[in-house]
């Protein structure tokens, strides 16, 4: 992985220094408010409902086993010992004290990690692949780029205060692990016809308010162009997308105002004026930063390894189930990519203790080579362990909770923090993702079931990425009370539904909290009821249509309605 | 006479700048003045008979209008509503980098210390930082950072390019 260099270090630790005075003066009464806000929000720092929350980039979702050391260690002593793993490949801690702020800043930074731009209306952490560089499927390893950009986008002076937020993810593979649809500008690296490495441009996707499947604007740019190309997009924003109302200043607006071809036009015109600008790429810097992304010293294996584990499924059906879900295709023979869950039952989706986090990065150099992904699943992965390593590895992670073999399965859900925390929610995200996996706890059932993704979303920020679930929970209020809007048919553009993007449709009106195990129930009784053999529920949305679902789950009086009736008798 | 920051030093500043108020005939007075971008398309001739002359633009004017008369003024300001509308920052990448501008290029509204690296870093030279700021604190703010990733204005070559940077050390053989 990555190493910083001098460069890299004196930045991040100028950074500390800055932020520290920064509070300083802050806490001085040298600062107002407002004028600390963008401060603060450039280096991670929230104000949140109960206390200041602190996002801490993990760049495309990659740590080593002493970086996440260290966020175990920050959770113990800055925070309440946990840290919640978030959709954009961050880590949050719900309650670190301002004051402690920059020490923080600093213990990250002496593991060559930091907060930098992780919100704010800036360039934030660039996400990618959580299988980049081990997948089968891999056209070419995105993680160069992602931290070529990383370096190009961090302390950008013309681009530190956009319109709005600017989120950027990068795919190198047949499937899209990233998301790529939903972001503010979308790469996909490929081979165009002679073999050249380029990317296919999406710019304009987004969730929220107002979701968008991103336009491709265009379909090969070189890749020596990318940083140069990149600013043009910026500039154009920058300069011309709005500023006068917050639910209207991403770039998905402009580009949908301007129109796809005149937002792109006006992109090639800028970009035109830069193209071979010094930004522009090298082989020799390209070389460099790939170098860091090499292969490991993968062994060659005894070719009992595959015996044996073939054994131990046809003996042991638990840790059967477990790998049938968890463990992942690898690109060298007699390796595999395992995911740990972080979906049990009674814990919040993507939390993790810092005695997790400590077990499994002495698992990644136990079983693997010191290294730790996160997906935006909110999962972690240890990206290369041997197979013969599988059976030790779940008994040890069935001990510590990560090893509920749910992933991609109706448990698997995905949620923001939600209104227990965010002070920007409408509802919580927590108790009705707990609610649902209680109801669906029951392993044969939820094997039944098959794949599907639920997203919930405490408000129409989306961080829990809601538009793009199979079924997606978004949280309203309504008169002060928080109720729930149903959609189904969203995918967010990796094979678990079937390789599209698309935004999921509501199913009528919203429901109250309560009654939310019932409607997911509901819906799953329709998709058994109507599937065709394997299909899976996304499949039979697509061939159906919302229609069914809405009069199943609307047709006859839900619980809360009865129990409604009642009391008013 | 105030104090404004130009070029990492303090110094006094006799620039007047004219702010008329809409609808209100424009009078400008003596001595060097900054104008609108309007008035000065308007009285272009008028103005430059004067001798020094300066203009600024709002965060909506288009640099590209004032391109043409460049040569013939000595500052140019770009004025920040809220310290938080960057649109500021790409003015100021434009005027210098795509039309070339060499004279002083000052910021002007709503100028914090905080800001002031990203501003030199885009072209600007001169700050007039906001009148209750502390003019010390801010020459302090000015280089927070010794490098920087990417091009902008102050060094358009970005440091893979003007550093040897590290390769991964020999790993395992």
């Amino acid at each position: 992985m990555y190493v910083y260099d001098q460069v890299d270090r004196n930045l991040v630790n100028e950074r500390v220094a800055q932020y520290r005075d920064q509070v300083r003066r802050f806490l001085a009464g040298d600062l107002s408010e407002d004028e600390f806000r963008p401060l603060r929000l450039q280096n991670g720092l929230y104000m949140q409902r109960h206390a200041p929350m602190l996002r801490v980039a993990i760049p495309y979702g990659l740590l080593s086993a002493m970086q996440l050391r260290m966020l175990a260690s920050i959770a113990r002593r800055y925070d309440r010992g946990y840290g919640h793993f978030t959709t954009r490949q961050n880590i949050q801690y719900n309650w670190p004290r301002l004051e402690d702020s920059p020490d923080i800043l600093a213990d990250l930074a002496s593991v060559e990690m930091h907060a930098i731009q992780t919100s704010g209306n800036c360039v934030r952490n660039i996400t990618s692949d959580e299988f980049a560089g081990v997948a089968p499927d891999e056209i070419l390893d995105p993680r160069p780029f992602a931290e070529i950009l990383r370096q190009w986008s961090t302390f950008h002076p013309e681009f530190a205060f956009l319109p709005r937020k600017f989120k950027i993810a990068v795919n190198g593979a047949t499937e899209d692990r990233a998301a790529t649809a939903f972001h503010d500008i979308g790469l996909h690296l490929q081979s165009g016809e002679a073999g050249e490495v380029g990317f296919r441009v999406i710019v304009g996707g987004g969730m929220g308010r107002t979701p968008v499947v991103g336009p491709v604007i265009r379909e090969f740019l070189p890749w020596r162009h990318v940083n140069t190309y990149v600013e043009a997009i910026l500039r154009v924003y920058n300069r011309h997308g709005r500023r006068d109302n917050l639910y209207k200043a991403r770039i998905k607006i402009l580009v949908k105002a301007l129109g796809t071809q005149e937002f792109a036009r006006q992109v090639e015109e800028e970009w035109a004026q830069i193209r071979n600008s010094p930004d522009t790429l090298t082989d020799q810097e390209l070389a460099r930063v790939s170098a860091y992304f090499t292969p490991p010293d993968y062994d060659q294996h005894p070719s009992n390894d595959e015996a044996d584990f073939g054994c131990h499924l046809k003996q042991n059906t638990a840790f059967a189930r477990w790998v049938g879900r968890a463990v992942k295709q690898h690109r060298v023979t007699g390796y595999r990519a395992v995911v740990l869950s972080l979906k049990k039952t009674g814990v919040p989706p993507g939390d993790a203790s810092a005695d997790q986090m400590d077990l499994a990065a002495g698992w990644s150099e136990r079983f693997g080579f010191g290294e730790i992904r996160v997906s935006h699943e909110q999962n972690l992965i240890l990206p290369d362990v041997r197979v013969g390593d599988l059976l030790t590895l779940w008994e040890e992670a069935r001990g510590a909770g990560l090893a509920t073999p749910n992933l991609g399965l109706l448990t698997d859900i995905i949620a923001c923090p939600g209104g227990d925390f965010c002070s920007l929610a409408n509802a919580k995200s927590i108790p009705i993702a707990e609610a649902i996996q209680r109801r669906f706890d029951d392993l044969d059932y939820l094997h039944d079931i098959g794949e599907l993704n639920i997203n919930i979303s405490g408000c129409m920020n989306s961080c829990g990425h809601h538009h793009a679930g199979h079924i997606g929970i978004l949280g309203v209020d309504k008169d002060g009370e928080e109720w729930y809007q149903v959609s189904v048919g969203g995918a967010d553009g990796s094979n678990a539904g079937g390789g599209r993007s698309a935004i999921g449709k509501v199913i009528g009106p919203s429901f109250k909290a309560n009654d939310m195990p019932d409607v997911i129930s509901r819906l799953i009784d329709i998709y058994l009821d109507q599937r065709d053999e394997d299909e899976r529920f996304i499949d039979t949305v697509g061939r159906l249509g919302i229609a069914p679902f809405k009069s199943g789950v609307y047709g006859a009086p839900l619980r809360a309605q009865r129990e409604g009736v009642a009391a008013d008798v | 006479m105030s104090e404004i920051i130009l070029r990492d030093s303090l110094v006094a500043d006799d620039w007047q700048l004219l702010r008329p108020l809409a609808g209100d005939p424009v009078s400008v007075p003596a001595g060097r003045v900054i104008v609108p971008l309007a008035v000065w398309l308007d009285r272009q001739a008028e103005l430059a008979a004067r001798g020094e002359v300066g203009v600024w633009l709002t965060m909506t004017d288009d640099p590209a209008t004032l391109a043409p008369s460049l040569p013939l003024l000595s500052l140019v300001a770009v004025d920040f509503p809220k310290f938080t509308d960057g649109r500021g920052y790409s003015i100021a990448y434009l005027l210098r980098s795509r039309f070339g501008y060499r004279g002083q290029l000052r910021a002007i509204g709503d100028v914090l210390p905080d800001q002031l690296f990203y501003m030199k870093r885009v072209g600007f030279d001169a700050f007039a930082v906001r009148a209750d700021k502390d003019l010390r604190q801010a020459l302090r703010a000015l280089q927070p950072f010794t490098d920087a990733y990417q091009g902008s204005w102050d060094n358009a070559v970005p440091a893979f390019r003007r550093h040897t940077r590290d390769w991964p050390r020999a790993t395992k053989a």
